[in-house]
């Protein structure tokens, strides 16, 4: 499985006084790729605000592999609804952004960062953009210049809170294509409802409800779900969505 | 009674010329803020609630401007803090505070002993009654606004974007907020003097949006809003003085009416533009899914 980049140890986080993540055990390795599923309210976005150092854990430890992540930031695409989509800002200017964590406060962006920029705006398929507002790109664009602000700073460690949201059906290929890529270079947490498409692209999977269960397939039953207490109904997608209620 | 060729008429021409340069520096960048971020109705809220500061310094004897300051950074600040906890509704905070400075202004204007010559002048706003010392203080405002958000263009941009973002990286967000925050209800206090409380929303949000129909980058915004602003103040403030209504009313009733003219203009040029096809319905890929 290789090296870990970080790891939890009997790790507990709550918000006041509901614990919403209890005595979690789990080892992020080097170039995984998570797919994090569970109820909502279960704590998969705790767990995600854990790692990012949002939410401090009550409990136990967080400890990361510093000479695998190499002074690299964690790269962050949160759920959409954080961010302003109506906000007058470029799309250079949110892909920069992923590269503040290296900035002083008070420092501008060199030519060397934008010419970064422009590469991945490129990469990302979003040229002829980079000086259009957020708001003048569709939904599924948007999502891909948040990707792009994320993957930037060319982190170790990437962490994906429900992006298939926002994806269209039309870029949801590219998408997950471009993660694919990303994969080769970077571990991937990607927070989801959406388990039937996911599991197609995923490695791994992490069932968060308090507790977290560790799967290291990508591919999981009804019965499993069931055993790792995450009760999450398998819908497949074909012509009209149904449940798979046997194996098949 | 006429101004000409009097030593008030310079007066009035200079006032008004600086006047309208600091005003629209200070109501450009932070009627930017507060546009982008939609805090036009927490800014409305700070200049009424700034009432209540203007009342106690009338009562109290010192500069009302100064009791003013006090009390929209206090409240402004208060809001802030209030809706992060979430243990208000913001637009239910800002509501309260608005009607309770304005009631606070009132008493105490009306338990002031003697005559409150300038009292319309904080409402509605004018430049007879500005002093050199509140142009002094518009300029030294123009300054710090211009420094704080020239060093810290980015960082203000990016947390104002998405907070939820910036605290990944930075432990200042809060330190950032509250101070651009404040920044703003003593932006707001000190446009008082030209735009009088009932008036100065509309000073800073009415150039953004103008500007706002011909870009959607923020730094170009700000740039727009400052030209748009000073022309609007500039030409209402001779218009004023030429037709002898008040200034702040008509620096308003100028801005407004640049802004519904650009939008008609825009809108007929729109028109005639193709219009984009609809989308077509789409379809969801099938996936196959592998269970068990």
């Amino acid at each position: 499985m290789g090296a870990y980049l970080l790891e939890m140890k009997n790790l507990s986080a709550s918000y006041g006084a509901e614990i919403v993540l209890n005595d979690v055990d789990f080892k992020v390795f080097e170039n995984d790729f998570i797919g994090v599923i569970g109820p909502n309210g279960g704590g998969k976005t705790t767990l995600l605000k854990v790692i990012l150092g949002l939410v401090k854990p009550v409990r136990g430890q967080l400890i990361f592999n510093h000479d695998l992540m190499n002074g690299s930031r964690i790269g962050y695409l949160p759920q959409i609804s954080t961010a302003d989509n109506t906000f007058p800002v470029t799309v250079r200017d949110v892909i920069l952004s992923g590269l503040m964590i290296r900035k002083s406060l008070i420092s501008g962006m060199s030519v060397s960062d934008k010419k970064k920029a422009d590469l991945v705006i490129d990469e990302f398929g979003l040229a002829g953009f980079a000086d259009s507002s957020l708001t003048e790109l569709s939904g599924g664009q948007q999502q891909r210049v948040l990707l792009g602000r994320a993957a930037i700073g060319d982190p170790k460690l990437l962490l994906l809170d429900e992006p298939g949201n926002f994806v269209d059906a039309n870029f949801e290929k590219d998408f997950y294509e471009k993660l694919k890529e990303l994969n080769n270079r970077m571990a991937i947490l990607m927070v989801s409802h959406d388990i039937g498409t996911i599991s197609a692209h995923i490695k791994s999977f992490a069932c968060v409800n308090r507790s977290l269960h560790y799967h290291p397939s990508s591919e999981i039953t009804n019965q499993e779900l069931l055993a790792y207490d995450c009760p999450i109904q398998l819908v497949t997608h074909g012509p009209v969505p149904h449940t798979v209620l046997k194996n098949h | 009674m006429t101004l000409e060729g009097t030593i008030f008429e310079y007066e009035f021409i200079v006032k008004g010329l600086l006047g309208a340069i600091f005003a629209s520096i200070t109501a450009g960048l932070a009627g930017t803020y507060i546009v982008s971020k939609r805090l036009v109705f927490l800014s409305g809220g700070i200049a009424h609630a700034s009432f209540g500061g203007i009342g106690i310094g009338y009562f109290a004897g010192i500069n009302p401007v100064a009791g003013a300051a006090v009390f929209s950074i206090l409240s402004a600040l208060g809001v802030e803090y209030l809706s992060v906890r979430q243990k208000i509704r913001e637009d239910s905070a800002i509501g309260i505070l608005w009607a309770f400075g304005m009631a606070t202004g009132i008493i105490f204007i009306y338990m002031t002993p003697g005559y409150t010559p300038d009292l319309m002048s904080y409402l509605f706003g004018s430049i007879l009654t500005v002093t050199y010392a509140d142009i002094i203080a518009l300029g030294v405002m123009s300054i710090m606004m211009i420094l704080y958000f020239g060093f810290f263009y980015r960082t203000i941009l990016y947390i104002s974007f998405d907070e939820v973002f910036a605290r990944t990286y930075s432990s200042y967000v809060n330190v950032f907020k509250y101070t651009t925050t404040a920044l703003i209800a003593l932006t707001i206090v000190l446009n008082i003097r030209m735009a009088g409380v009932v008036l100065v929303i509309s000073l800073l949000t009415i150039p953004p949006n103008i500007a706002m129909l011909f870009t959607k980058v923020y730094r170009k915004i700000v740039l727009w809003s400052i030209i748009a602003g000073f022309a609007g103040t500039a030409a209402g403030y001779t218009i004023s003085y030429f037709a002898g209504i008040p200034v702040g009313a008509t620096i308003i009733f100028t801005l407004a009416v640049i802004w519904a003219v650009c939008k008609g203009v825009l809108w007929s040029g729109k028109k005639v533009r193709r219009v984009n096809p609809p989308t077509s319905v789409k379809t969801t890929p099938s996936v196959k899914t592998t269970v068990g």
